[in-house]
């Protein structure tokens, strides 16, 4: 039996179309597949066929790791477990003092805003995800989680873990979706300096540890130390979350643009575990979703309105 | 060895490569692993070209492309034509020693690599850091030991 013309006696010439056609044929189907996922809409649900299929190759590639982390767990012994917990009691006194604060930050805020009642929770739901696969090379940077479309996860959906901005939601499969970092080359993310709220980009660098920030001018006032947090444009994180530290700045006298470095606040190279938020878009610190970048129709897109015939 | 034990045969090294493709590395083995996958190709259609063909090559390309490819069909069109390649010279380069063997490989590396980097360019992800091109290199060193570990599957050689 031939799998998929696998067959040993078949000569490479002669018989069936020869290799030439063969692989003009495959190469015209492949272009017709990077057309349409430039470009069409069907391509989608084929892309959700796809990503379904490698979500048992992902896991079990994954299995190894997980495996060891489960048994390692399991014999934990009670004194670790012990210091662990005291360290997690410290951290959350910590934490309860800071929401204290928070609350009445935010009552406050809402004065001034003038709003009559308090504004909603910016955060409407999150839910926890664990990485199930880690990419991390100079071209991509992106790991997968195994929460999909059968949790409610979905394309350009904010992800974070505990300690800043981890990156957004690029695919998504039913059981799986792939997140892209904020370090990944294609990844952008508008952020602005707390200390003095101006803005820019901060691009990744592709290094796990590193953001850069290529378009601020010589004489932008930002030095080492300084606190980013998404600034809220661009439609996906709303604005205020914590996303990386300035550091390094280097200014040349020859040159229009300060070569700012920052780095990233989450732990981009060893999380375990992320979250995926989801916000309540009444909030006006939510992101506002962009209209769609259609291109402009060549005909006006609804038909001009019909003039009633008269009675004649 | 039966038809259908090879092609059983190519088809489980095909998915034990993208296996040691797709296992996640620390940042700087990652840079320096070799495309098994696209080892594993080229072993099976110099060595064997009348039993993996274009559709072993085609399709493994699209398998890259779901775990790795920005645009779907890119690693095919360039895994399906460094097979073309692969089958077309064959008989060419199975006669060469081992050494001029990964000659070859270095180049049908560097020239899958430019195609997709070319895609990548057309397509809007333009991504030009020179560690994309250091597979080709180590793809190229260790063809030798991917000659000998294959040689073991394919028993009737």
């Amino acid at each position: 039996m031939a799998v998929f013309g696998t067959e040993v006696d078949r000569p490479l010439y002669g018989r069936g179309p020869s290799p030439g056609l063969r692989f003009t044929i495959y190469a015209l189907l492949s272009v017709v597949l990077m057309y349409y996922d430039q470009h069409g809409q069907w391509e989608q649900r084929l892309r959700f066929a796809l990503q379904a299929a490698a979500y048992p190759v992902q896991v079990a590639v994954n299995s190894p790791s997980s495996a060891w982390r489960t048994l390692t767990s399991r014999f934990e012994g009670q004194a670790e477990l012990r210091a662990e917990n005291e360290l997690l009691r410290a951290r959350e006194r910590e934490l309860e003092l800071q929401v204290m604060r928070a609350s009445a930050l935010e009552q406050e805020n809402a004065e001034l805003r003038q709003l009559r009642d308090g504004l909603p929770p910016l955060i409407k739901s999150w839910q926890l995800a664990e990485v199930i696969n880690v990419e991390t090379n100079p071209l991509r940077q992106r790991i997968v989680i195994n929460k999909g479309t059968r949790d409610g996860v979905h394309v350009n959906q904010a992800v974070v873990d505990g300690s800043g901005v981890l990156g957004q939601v690029a695919r998504v499969g039913p059981w799986s979706a792939e997140v892209i970092l904020v370090t990944d080359p294609e990844h952008a993310i508008p952020v602005a300096v707390v200390r003095n709220a101006l803005r820019s980009i901060a691009i990744g660098s592709g290094n796990s540890g590193e953001l850069l920030l290529p378009y601020l001018a010589v004489n932008s006032d930002v030095k080492g130390g300084d606190l980013l947090v998404s600034s809220g444009l661009g439609g996906v994180f709303p604005a205020g979350l914590p996303v990386a530290r300035i550091s390094g700045v280097r200014r040349e006298s020859n040159q229009l643009l300060a070569q700012v470095r920052a780095q990233p606040l989450a732990h981009v190279d060893h999380d375990r575990e992320v979250i995926l938020l989801q916000f309540e878009p009444s909030h006006p610190d939510a992101p506002a979703p962009n209209p769609p970048i259609a291109p402009v129709p060549a005909a006006p897109a609804k038909p001009p309105p019909k003039i009633p015939d008269g009675e004649q | 060895m039966s038809d259908r034990h090879l092609g059983v045969t190519i088809y489980l090294t095909a998915i034990i490569a993208l296996v040691l493709t797709v296992l996640p590395l620390p940042t700087w083995f990652a840079i320096v692993r070799p495309q098994f996958l696209v080892l594993t190709v080229l072993y099976w259609s110099t060595m064997r070209p009348r039993s993996g063909g274009l559709f072993l090559g085609w399709s493994s390309g699209l398998a890259l492309d779901v775990f790795q490819g920005p645009l779907l069909g890119e690693h095919a069109l360039a895994l399906a034509f460094t097979t073309y390649l692969a089958i077309r010279l064959n008989l060419l380069v199975r006669a060469k020693p081992l050494f001029e063997q990964s000659l070859f490989v270095f180049a049908a590396l560097m020239g899958y690599e430019f195609l997709l980097w070319v895609i990548d360019g057309w397509s809007g992800h333009p991504l030009s850091t020179p560690a994309r091109w250091v597979h080709t290199l180590t793809g190229g060193l260790i063809w030798p030991l991917v000659v000998g570990v294959m040689g073991r599957f394919d028993d009737s050689r």
